[in-house]
């Protein structure tokens, strides 16, 4: 325990200058965007006089020069302080927070959806290679990976909400019905139910391709053979010696693909209306809103480097030989 | 004024809808939830500091102004009972309505109107700061009445045309000693309205309920609760209604298509009607500085070219019209009837850009050295579509445009400070009176970078002049008659183009009634507003 942590801390050290890039390299690159959050503010409102805008500008900090501004910020951020947004009005880090609950719960959802569908998908697939069933399942895998999730959640939404009315077709919870407990939980499921489907089944379709192929790759392998030799059951040798040697790559893969699907998330909590940080991030650029931008960056970058730390403790798990350092 | 056979079918319908709809002859039914689509949310909910459609969709719900529009589109008093003005027009004074409580309990006094007036409204209002400017003091010689106090004439028409928009009373004791635009009322608004304000949540919804000591009584207001809802994608949205889950979109927050669509649907209203006070143009403004273009007859020939009438019926499926000029045919007291000045003739357009010096080099080849750049204003269908038209119908006549898109902040950006564009479409919002935000786009004097203004280089003193006279004239049919002068000079020399006129899209399911029956119903209070049972 007292190694990982140790381990932790190193890695937290080393993340803190790649940080420092990202955070400075979109400061600057935000400064190419024509435009301030004031310009927004003013497209809102549909006009606005000279004097208004300048005091604006002196209110959110844009009267100074660019490296005097990214200095101001790069000091509030040693105080842990991610400054005010401007959209909202409020504390960066309390708009983040307020939207980061959201975000987790979906992605984590629809992560923990696609990598164990995708695996049980796999696993079928492969020990019944050319069979029906891996044709039947590797042509939905291809359906799955061409579809783009943003017109995939809107015929979900024109299906099960508009035609079927099964579901809802957007928001977070039923709106001012004052749910609690286990009736908020299913209202809250109901609403994710269609979210979760269409940003997880293109991550569902590269899972379970994965799983196939590096299941077959297993399977050819010398202990596998040693394993059939020792007389052990098909379903003992898959579960106990395959399906852990080939999980390594999928679990490489949901470091990787962790950030992807923040990227994806965008679109999906877009068509869906979710409150999430992915739409607070789009958001925050169209209004121009600097401090909201970098907190969401920053706030993303830790939560990416924290998914592949876990990844590589987990790796540790599944295969004794490799040792995190 | 053309009459497309679409709009013969929407006014149709409409007409089919206020005579033999669902609940016709029904007395009003109280209860029930109104949910409301919004594409975007905005950053204050208080319609005394900004001005905005986004922002009265919600807030002027809860908040009122003075003033508002009647059925006929004549000023009908809200929190003011009456008013009258001096003969200098120095001088108007407002009778307030009494018994009127704030949300929070606190009786609706003088200095609420002196306080919203003199720090809010001509300090931090956009359109009011130039509207207010010459507004000296507002004194208050009882709790009930209002004196406005200005250094220059103010027409009473003026005043109370600007109301509507720019009057909205904010509670003095919230406010006073505090900083206005960072005051936590501002997003929890405390009004007189209809509806209390309940709860927002930001990125997801907003909830108003009913105020059970609203000061019109007889029931009203009949909705127990309204719930706005922010839905940004313009699919999800319609799916939304469809499905029920909203009862109404303003504002042309759906896509054209959707709702050309829906008005096909006998569950929907689709219709212009009660947006007649929100009329805007969709416009081609031209940058003088550009040399082909500081040329009066090459910006006339670009306006031939272009077939309004193919582009009104294709691309905006009819809900529109042909532009007449900087006044839309929808502003009775200060609209004249005229015919749309510049009728599609590619033939003239060729022969007029032929005798300014710009022939074709060839056959085929295009008349200027450079293409022309143009910025189309990112406000939605009208404006990104317009840009596309504009770059085909020119091309047509040996003009060659290169579309440079961006988003708003960068257009606005790109246009209104840098001035680097030759050519860009935008939208252009009346408000009720032409001296409140229309005249600017033709005055010279604006300061570089202020959005929505002449930023193209247009300096004709003749316009000035007859901006300047006709905004201090307080007779109303002299000041109608001289705004026609205006109206002459803004057609001929065409810095803008005002092709296209049209009204914001109401879509909204056949239950909702007692609505749309005032020319800016989507920004009124919605106090005699109910919903019939499914």
């Amino acid at each position: 325990m007292k190694r990982i942590g140790g381990l932790a801390l190193r890695r937290l050290a080393q993340s803190v200058p790649v940080l420092l890039i990202i955070l400075i390299g979109l400061f600057l690159l935000l400064q190419l965007a024509p435009g301030d959050t004031v310009d927004a503010l003013l497209a809102q409102m549909g006009g606005g006089d000279a004097a208004v805008a300048a005091r604006l500008r002196q209110d959110y900090g844009l009267d100074v020069s660019v490296p005097v501004q990214l200095g101001r910020y790069l000091v509030r951020l040693l105080s842990f302080d991610l400054g005010m947004s401007a959209i909202y009005g409020k504390p960066v880090a309390s708009v983040i927070f307020e939207r980061l609950a959201v975000t987790a719960l979906f992605m984590s959802c629809a992560l923990a959806f696609a990598f164990s569908a995708g695996l049980v998908l796999g696993v079928l697939a492969a020990r019944r290679v050319n069979g029906w069933p891996d044709t039947l399942i590797s042509t939905l895998g291809l359906v799955f990976y061409a579809i783009p999730s943003f017109w995939l959640g809107l015929m979900l939404i024109v299906l099960f909400s508009v035609k079927l009315a099964w579901l809802p077709p957007g928001g977070f919870e039923s709106i001012g019905q004052g749910l609690t407990g286990l009736a908020h939980v299913l209202d809250v499921a109901r609403h994710l139910v269609l979210p979760i489907l269409s940003l997880s089944l293109i991550f569902l379709a590269i899972y379970l391709r994965l799983m196939r192929a590096s299941m077959l790759e297993v399977m050819t392998l010398d202990f596998v053979r040693t394993a059939r030799a020792k007389g052990l059951s098909e379903g003992h040798v898959l579960r106990r010696h395959v399906l852990r040697n080939a999980l390594l790559p999928m679990v490489t893969f949901v470091g990787l693909q962790f950030s992807t699907m923040l990227g994806g998330s965008v679109v999906v909590e877009s068509v869906f209306s979710l409150p999430g940080l992915g739409r607070l991030a789009f958001e925050s650029v169209v209004q121009r809103d600097l401090n909201t931008l970098l907190g969401i960056v920053l706030v993303s970058a830790v939560l990416v480097i924290v998914v592949n730390f876990i990844v590589d403790l987990l790796y540790a798990k599944l295969d004794p030989r490799i040792v995190a350092r | 004024m053309q009459t497309t056979r679409r709009q013969v079918l929407v006014a149709g319908s409409a007409l089919a809808v206020a005579g033999g709809g669902p609940a016709f002859g029904q007395a009003p039914q109280r209860g029930g939830t109104l949910t409301v689509q919004l594409t975007s949310e905005q950053r204050v909910l208080n319609p005394a500091i900004q001005a905005s459609t986004g922002v009265y969709v919600m807030a002027s719900k809860i908040v009122e102004p003075l003033v508002d529009l009647d059925a006929q589109g004549e000023p009908v008093g809200v929190l003011a009972e009456r008013w009258e003005g001096s003969a200098d027009g120095l001088t108007h004074t407002f009778h307030l309505r009494r018994g009127v409580q704030w949300h929070d309990g606190k009786p609706f006094v003088a200095k609420d109107v002196q306080f919203s007036a003199m720090e809010c409204w001509k300090k931090i209002l956009n359109y009011g700061t130039t509207l207010y400017q010459f507004l000296e003091a507002v004194q208050t010689p009882d709790e009930h009445t209002a004196v406005f106090r200005f250094s220059k004439p103010m027409p009473q028409g003026l005043l109370l045309r600007a109301l509507p928009d720019l009057g909205h009373v904010i509670p003095a004791h919230v406010y006073a000693g505090t900083d206005i635009r960072t005051n936590p009322a501002n997003t929890a608004p405390i009004g007189t309205g209809p509806f209390v304000f309940k709860q927002y949540e930001r990125g997801q919804y907003l909830i108003a309920e009913r105020n059970p000591n609203y000061w019109r009584g007889n029931g009203q207001p009949y909705l127990d609760r309204i719930v706005w809802r922010f839905i940004s994608d313009r699919a999800a949205a319609s799916a939304a209604l469809e499905s029920g889950q909203v009862q109404f979109s303003p504002y042309s927050g759906l896509a054209l298509s959707d709702i050309s669509r829906l008005s096909k649907d006998a569950r929907y209203t689709v219709s212009t009607r009660g947006n007649e006070g929100n009329t805007a143009h969709t416009v081609m403004e031209m940058n003088l500085r550009r040399a082909e273009l500081a040329k009066v007859e090459v910006r006339r020939a670009l306006c031939h070219a272009l077939d309004l009438g193919f582009f009104i019926e294709n691309f905006l499926y009819g809900y529109a019209k042909l532009g007449t000029g900087p006044i839309p045919s929808s502003s009775a007291p200060f609209y004249v009837p005229r015919s749309a000045p510049y009728p599609f003739d590619r033939a003239k357009a060729e022969r007029m850009l032929d005798d300014a010096g710009y022939k074709r080099p060839s056959r085929g080849a295009m008349r200027f050295a450079q293409p022309l750049k143009l910025l189309p204003a990112p406000w939605g269908e009208y404006t990104v579509n317009f840009a596309t038209f504009i770059q085909q119908s020119l091309r047509e006549i040996g003009v060659r445009v290169e579309i440079e898109a961006r988003d708003a902040p960068g257009f606005l950006t790109g246009v209104y400070r840098d001035h680097n564009f030759d050519l860009t479409t935008g939208w252009h919002q009346y408000r009720n009176d032409p001296a409140v935000s229309t005249t600017v786009w033709f005055r010279t004097g604006s300061p570089v970078g202020a959005p929505w203004t002449n930023q193209y280089g247009y300096d004709n003193p003749a316009m000035d002049r007859a901006i300047d006279v006709a905004a201090t004239e307080l007779d109303p049919t002299k000041r109608k008659a001289l705004y026609q002068d205006f109206v002459k000079l803004a057609v001929d020399d065409v810095p803008v183009h005002c092709a296209v006129e049209h009204a914001f899209i109401s879509v909204y399911s056949k239950r909702l009634m007692g609505s749309h029956n005032t020319p800016r119903w989507s920004s009124s209070s919605w106090h005699d507003a109910w919903l019939a049972p499914a």
